[in-house]
């Protein structure tokens, strides 16, 4: 490798060249990946905050039954503006958005995405997209108070703000889309010699099943949300029995994109685990290809499993058996991944980095979250938990405890490659390890609550669900001190971090190829590549 | 026209194709969407879809179809036009094309206006007092047909783009991917209503 390893002082990489324009514009027009990346993950981070600290103050609602500090119609708008915050504006963009745009080009040796200005287009849509949303709060009848998923008949006649915000999320779909369209195109039609399929990189893989998800499902959201505008505006009557119409189409519809989209939020979260494992267990990737087809497994048969969400709300005992069962083998595919995890980690020799923490930490969360997921999965079980706290405590675990972790996980894997810094290991550790108690101790209360049949979207419950409620509540506030130490540290590690140099872990993938942080233009000539992404019985890892 | 100078460096054509045809991928499933819901409430409701579909005009239906047809005919004559160096007489059929789409705005416009006056729209007190699977049916009709004039509308300007831009040269033999495109999308526009005209016009 004749690169220098750190970008020289005066210039830091794409960070500080490039753009056309000085200053804040030449980062808010640039069409370079890298600087769309950046702003995505700026912009989402910050809704990111905003949503913890609705949840923080659902949790403090709830630490005592009756009303603490905010009404039951504040409470609604609440987990509403949370649930849609944390879904359409940081969940689902922020894999890819964010990370695909990052290194996606990187990883499959090209310069820039398949068409760079579409992807800035991209981000002014989540932007425009946000600013919907935000006005939407504070304009027409308030804040919506109808939950993250929009159902009719209620959302149909509600006096809030519904229109505006359902409009926000179509917005933010259109950009959900063109993000596909673009990583797509761009791992057809933009490898670098000698990466074949075979030689992906497992993140790139499951950035590609998901993208394909992006395309295919978010059409059925955005109908779905037009219908409910429209409802809204014309009353077709569509959804409305009283007019023919049939509020469960309206379910299926939505649901029909919103699983999948649970995938959306999902594969990535297991590609970056996949990638990350076996750097710090310095071993080839066991079952690559078991791997990789099981993000298309999980993409293709995660579209066929939308009715597990209504096994109440009124559908033949036919379907519910049927998509009971499909539900079951959504499962298998991620167990695959699960199993190939734990084989790699085997007999590797294996470093307990902060990447690595984060990375074992979202196995273990998700396992929670999966195997609680076959408990609503199976139609007679499901009964009894719909609608309870035991499904928020399931998809906190998948969601935030999955993704969320694996989140972290790699901005602490690709921060030194993105400031060309590095971050206090031992106070990331310690974050790490302050948000995994926390994160147990508010979600796995929750789910006792459910399971002894405390309803969710509730500001008040009885009595004799204080005890763990209040257990929940401390361990939220726990959650949020490590947040905020995992924040603070890396924000201190951006600015006066030590040099990280161009490999700190030691990596086969191409961005450790580059200096740190990479240039404006990725490669000065387009690399050929002779091994694969986890090689490591082959090649030892450039710049050791 | 001008053949001079070199395809831009970073020109990838079979690219640009392939993300034009992911995105029609997704206005047929935006389409799918609505189609599902029709599938599901003609099953519910047979006799009062027949009998509301007997009521559009099936006159400037099949004429918004002749007209639609024609355009896409127009467009792949233009495409080809260009592939042979024809600048000239591909700016005529894509203006051609635009103004097929023009016509069958305005034809839709005579035939909503019509349908309106009889107090047939979505939510009014007219077809409130019909069965339910016929409101059902208009509700469909008006936003699926609306949501497709939407797509026609989009589709001229492109058209015309198209043509301004063979005019100044930015589309020529060498270049015209963004042409290829734009009728791509033109296409699915009609594709679109060649399922549509048969399942409001022509029910049984
Ligand atoms: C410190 C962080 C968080 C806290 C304290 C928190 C707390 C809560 C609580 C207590 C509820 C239940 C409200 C109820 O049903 O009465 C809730 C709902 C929800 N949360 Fe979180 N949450 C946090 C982070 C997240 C994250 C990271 C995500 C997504 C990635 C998320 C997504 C959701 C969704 C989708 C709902 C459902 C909203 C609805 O019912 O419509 N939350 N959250």
């Amino acid at each position: 490798m004749t690169q220098p390893t750190t970008a020289n002082a005066a210039s830091r990489g794409f960070l500080t060249e490039g753009g056309k324009y000085p200053g804040l514009l030449g980062w808010i027009f640039s069409t370079d990946h890298k600087r769309i990346g950046l702003l995505y993950m700026y912009s989402v981070l910050a809704f990111f905050l905003v949503g913890v600290t609705l949840g923080v103050i659902i949790r403090l609602e709830l630490i005592a039954p009756g009303e603490t500090i905010v009404s039951a119609q504040t409470y609604n708008a609440l987990f509403t503006v949370h649930g849609v915050i944390m879904i359409f504006l940081f969940i689902i963009p922020g894999f890819p958005a964010i990370f695909g745009n990052l290194f996606l080009p990187i990883h499959i040796g090209a310069n820039d995405v398949a068409f760079p200005r579409l992807n800035l287009f991209s981000w002014w849509l989540y932007m425009a997209a946000a600013a919907l949303i935000l006005i939407s709060l504070f304009t027409g009848g308030g804040p919506p108070d109808t939950g993250w998923t929009f159902y009719v008949p209620f959302s149909a006649q509600t006096t809030t703000n519904v229109p505006l915000a359902a409009f926000g999320a179509f917005v933010l779909g259109f950009s959900s889309i063109l993000t596909g369209i673009n990583f797509v195109t761009t791992v057809h039609r933009l490898r670098a010699p000698g990466v074949y399929w075979g030689r992906l990189t497992l993140f790139v893989w499951s950035l590609y099943a998901t993208a394909w998800v992006q395309i295919l499902a978010t059409p059925m959201l955005a109908i779905t949300l037009v219908l409910l505008i429209l409802e809204r505006l014309l009353g077709a009557g569509l959804f409305d029995p009283g007019s023919g119409g049939d509020p469960i189409m309206f379910q299926h519809l939505f649901w029909i994109y919103s699983h999948p989209a649970v995938y959306i939020m999902v594969l990535p979260a297991m590609g970056i685990v996949s990638d990350i494992i076996p750097v710090f267990a310095r071993k080839p990737v066991f079952g690559y290809w078991a791997i990789a087809f099981s993000s298309i497994g999980i993409a293709s048969a995660g579209s066929l499993v939308w009715g597990h969400h209504m096994f109440v709300s009124g559908m033949s005992d036919m379907a519910i058996l049927v998509f009971s069962l499909l539900t079951f083998i959504v499962a298998i595919p991620s167990a695959v991944k699960v199993f190939n995890w734990v084989a790699t980690l085997y007999k590797g020799s294996i470093s307990l980095d902060p990447p690595m923490l984060f990375a074992l930490t979202f196995i273990f969360l998700f396992s929670i979250g999966g195997l609680t997921g076959l408990i609503l999965g199976s139609a007679a079980t499901d009964v009894h938990v719909h609608d309870t706290n035991f499904v928020v405590g399931h998809f906190h675990y998948v969601m935030f405890g999955g993704t969320g972790f694996a989140f972290f996980g790699a901005m602490h894997y690709w921060f030194p490659k993105i400031y060309g810094r590095m971050y206090h290991k031992k106070v990331a550790t310690l974050a790490w390890g302050i948000m995994f108690t926390g994160f147990n101790i508010l979600y796995f209360s929750m789910m006792i609550l459910g399971l002894r049949g405390m309803p969710r979207r509730y500001y008040d419950y009885l009595p004799e669900y204080t005890d763990l409620n209040r257990v929940a509540t401390v361990g939220s506030w726990i959650l949020v001190a490590g947040l905020l130490l995992m924040f603070v540290n890396l924000i201190r590690g951006a600015r006066h971090g030590a040099e990280a140099g161009g490999n700190p872990w030691g990596g086969l993938t191409l961005e450790w190829t580059l200096p740190s942080p990479p240039p404006a233009e990725n490669f000065a000539t387009i690399p050929v590549v002779d091994h694969g992404p986890y090689d490591y019985d082959r090649v030892s890892p450039p710049h050791e | 026209m001008n053949d001079s100078g070199p395809p831009h460096p970073h020109q990838d054509d079979t690219g640009a194709k392939l993300g034009m045809w992911l995105f029609l991928y997704t206005e047929v499933l935006l389409f799918g969407g609505l189609f599902i819901l029709y599938a599901v409430y003609l099953q519910r409701y047979p006799r009062e879809f027949a009998a509301a579909a007997g009521e559009l005009n099936l006159a400037l239906g099949t004429a918004n179809t002749v007209i639609l047809l024609t355009g896409s005919l127009l467009v792949a004559l233009s495409v080809s036009a260009i592939g042979r160096g024809n600048c000239g007489p591909a700016q005529g059929l894509l203006w051609g094309g635009a103004a097929t789409g023009v016509l069958f705005l305005a034809n839709k416009y005579i035939e909503w206006s019509a349908e309106i006056g009889h107090g047939i729209y979505p939510g009014s007190p007219a077809l409130a007092q019909r069965p339910p699977g016929e409101n059902v049916f208009f509700g469909l009709y008006y936003i699926t047909l609306g949501l497709h004039g939407l797509h026609v509308l989009i589709g001229s300007i492109l058209l015309a783009v198209m043509a301004v831009m063979t005019a100044n040269g930015s589309i020529r033999r060498d270049r015209f991917v963004v042409l290829e495109n734009s009728g791509l999308y033109w296409h699915l526009v009609d594709l679109v209503w060649i399922f549509i005209f048969p399942l409001y016009y022509l029910l049984l």
